[in-house]
């Protein structure tokens, strides 16, 4: 057998030492009188706060509303919800490595979603996934990435571009989108799931 | 025969609007329901046989009698998580027709009086959530959330929260810590979230589904809705049916409609006139089924019989030219990356069982490793904190199961494919080393 991988500290779990700054004391809640917050991001937060009786709940819609402000979660923003939520930068993180959606290293702003579980690898995605990594993999400013099931299985093999969900995606339809996601435009808007009829018969019977 | 209850109406335009659902007689059932006695209610819920979409199939007003009665807040909590593989029925509902789903959201409050209650959306669902929190807003506006909600004295709030991807936050004690803003690790059960839930408070938690189909029960009385369907099994049930079909999608049926004119008739069976190899009837985490079982009635009890379950009704078709260990890679794929890491079985057998899979793509497998990894399959089920474990274990027992002899032979081949090739390169070596010396 191979043997293990060991990864910082001799750690056999890569990539745990990433939200953590390892040269620094463990911090403690941030001074809110001392953090400077960009106040969408604070108004964002607060947004979050409202909805739920016990501040813990914020934290969700928190780290929603700094990866929206910076494009990621990087430790200053992390660290700025943690003025605002009265909490220790650690307890954001430890919650922010658990979702998917999070991302804690700066990537593409544009986030492009290809599902690879079972009914669209059925329908061709894998072949879809290593397509659209070759018109965009090189690109900055996207992050390609396979997914597990979107629950858009009727329009397999999709993805979701920025939260747009799209397909069935043909790969002679790849350039065009790719084009499409660099220039920011809307993709594939005839393929589209918000615009797609029901399958059931019974439906367009009445 | 059975006319469209949840998908009544589902394509007409600004159905997600209140105007457009209340024009089509929306919002009249919540005040019938807040004029009964709350035992009536969960009565009628009860009477109705309608049982959880989301996956468990428990009887929805059995749960709704187990929240006790007492003035301690209570909760309802819908779980709009849908990330079972195959599955997007949720997705329709709240996209076409979020009003169906808060009137019945609203009914089951009332029910167990729970005055502060949540939709947990999965954060995928970008389009869907927007549409919901405007549909959540307008019902807002116009008084149907909030004080004394129809002059009935009660009064109640409604607010969405999205989940941020993992589908273990789908399990209802993975969602409730998800909602209370933590890792959405399950908890040990009992207590059941009926008595300690959100918050600690006795929480209801529902499927999309589950919920949206409660205006229709009030509108046609238990008995009505208990008339459509088969024993055990009643009412209709979306269906999402994809992979290898020609018109994949949602379809609305009376439970018991046999699967192959689901799979065949409604859904058009697979692509040029190829055979099927095998059918998920409840999305990835129920042992898979062949074409002998196409004659199953698509129901709880029929489906059980046959060994598998409903799930959350999500039938995944595998036509013959696909591969079994190609299916059962991505199953251990996913339940692997997807497992919270809580439970030591769990956590490293889904692990294994994706290692081993990828052995036998690598040509490194021996057919003992299929006994391996079925005894692996054995010792997660029932022996977790959730069943995350077990729905991989019982597809990918299954899959062993009934297509040994496929795996086995996909053993061998990649087997030989790989001697193959290291050979060549022994013998490409071997030139060289010749080339070298002379
Ligand atoms: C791993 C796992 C994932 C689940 N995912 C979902 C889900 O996405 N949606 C859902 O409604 N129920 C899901 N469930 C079932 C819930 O735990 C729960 O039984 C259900 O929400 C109850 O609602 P119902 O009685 O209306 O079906 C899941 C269960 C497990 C174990
Ligand atoms: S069975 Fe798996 S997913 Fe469920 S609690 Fe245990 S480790 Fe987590
Ligand atoms: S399998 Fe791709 S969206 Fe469900």
């Amino acid at each position: 057998m191979a043997e293990v991988r060991r990864f910082t500290h001799d750690s056999r779990i890569p990539g745990w030492d990433r939200a953590a700054d390892l040269d620094k004391e463990p911090a403690v809640v941030p001074d809110a009188a001392t953090t400077e917050v960009p106040p969408e991001l604070r108004a964002a937060i607060e947004d979050g706060m409202r909805r739920f009786p016990v501040g813990d709940s914020a934290f969700i819609p928190a780290l929603y509303a700094v990866q929206e402000h910076y494009g990621w979660c990087p430790p200053e923003g992390i660290e700025q919800a943690a003025a605002v939520l009265g909490r220790t930068p650690a307890a954001l993180s430890a919650v922010a490595t658990f979702y998917d959606m999070f991302e804690m290293e700066q990537l593409g702003r544009k986030s492009v979603y290809v599902c690879t579980n079972i009914s669209c690898s059925l329908c061709g995605a894998d072949e879809l996934l290593a397509a659209l990594e070759g018109e965009l993999g090189e690109d900055p400013d996207v992050n390609v990435r396979g997914f597990e099931c979107l629950g858009a299985c009727d329009i397999a093999p999709m993805a979701s571009v920025n939260g747009v969900y799209v397909g069935p995606i043909g790969l002679g339809e790849v350039p065009e989108l790719a084009r499409q996601i660099r220039q920011g435009d809307d993709p594939l808007p005839e393929r589209q799931l918000l615009r797609r009829p029901s399958a059931d018969p019974k439906v367009a019977e009445k | 025969m059975t006319d469209t209850l949840l998908f009544k109406n589902i394509d007409e335009p600004g159905l997600n609007t209140i105007d457009v659902y209340m024009a089509h007689g929306g919002y009249t059932q919540l005040p019938v329901a807040l004029k009964m006695e709350r035992e009536d209610l969960i009565t009628e819920l009860s009477g109705s046989g309608l049982r959880g979409r989301g996956g468990a199939g428990f009887p929805m007003g059995k749960k709704a009698s187990f929240i006790p009665k007492g003035d301690m807040q209570k909760y309802v909590v819908c779980n709009a998580d849908e990330s079972e593989p195959g599955t997007f029925k949720d997705r329709e509902l709240i996209q076409k027709n979020p009003h169906q789903l808060i009137e019945g959201l609203l009914i089951a409050a009332f029910a167990v009086d729970a005055t502060i209650n949540y939709i947990y959306i999965r954060g995928e669902y970008d389009q869907q959530a927007d549409i919901l929190d405007a549909a959540i807003a307008e019902a807002r506006e116009r008084g149907i959330i909030g004080e004394n909600i129809f002059d009935s004295g009660f009064s109640v709030q409604l607010e969405l929260a999205r989940g941020a991807g993992a589908y273990i936050c789908g399990e209802e004690t993975g969602l409730l810590d998800s909602l209370e803003g933590k890792r959405g690790n399950p908890r040990l059960k009992p207590p059941f979230p009926a008595n300690e839930g959100l918050f600690n408070g006795p929480t209801l938690i529902n499927n999309v589904e589950t919920l949206s189909a409660i205006p229709s029960i009030i509108k046609l009385g238990a008995e009505g809705y208990a008339a459509i369907g088969v024993k055990d099994s009643a009412g209709t049930k979306l269906v999402s049916i994809s992979g290898n079909v020609e018109r994949p999608g949602n379809y609305e049926v009376a439970l018991g409609t046999s699967s192959r004119e689901l799979i065949y008739g409604l859904a058009g069976g697979p692509v040029d006139g190829r055979k099927i190899k095998c059918w998920f009837p409840g999305g990835s985490s129920t042992p898979v089924l062949t074409a002998d079982d196409l004659d199953v009635g698509y129901d709880y009890d029929s489906i059980e019989a046959a060994g598998s379950m409903l799930g959350s009704g999500a039938i995944i078709v595998v036509d013959e030219t696909q591969s079994v260990v190609e299916l059962a890679y991505k199953l251990a794929k996913f339940y692997s990356h997807e497992s919270c890491g809580k439970c030591t079985p769990c956590r490293e057998g889904t692990r294994w069982t994706f290692h081993m899979v990828e052995r036998i793509k690598e040509g490194t497998a021996t057919p003992m490793d299929l006994d391996i990894m079925a005894a692996v399959q054995e010792q997660i089920i029932g022996h977790c904190l959730c069943v995350l474990g077990d729905a991989m274990a019982m597809p990918i027992g299954s899959l062993i199961a009934k297509f040994r002899d496929e795996f086995e032979a996909e053993i061998e081949a990649n087997r030989n494919e790989r001697e193959r090739k290291l050979a060549e390169e022994f013998a490409a070596a071997e030139v060289e080393i010749e080339g070298i010396s002379a």
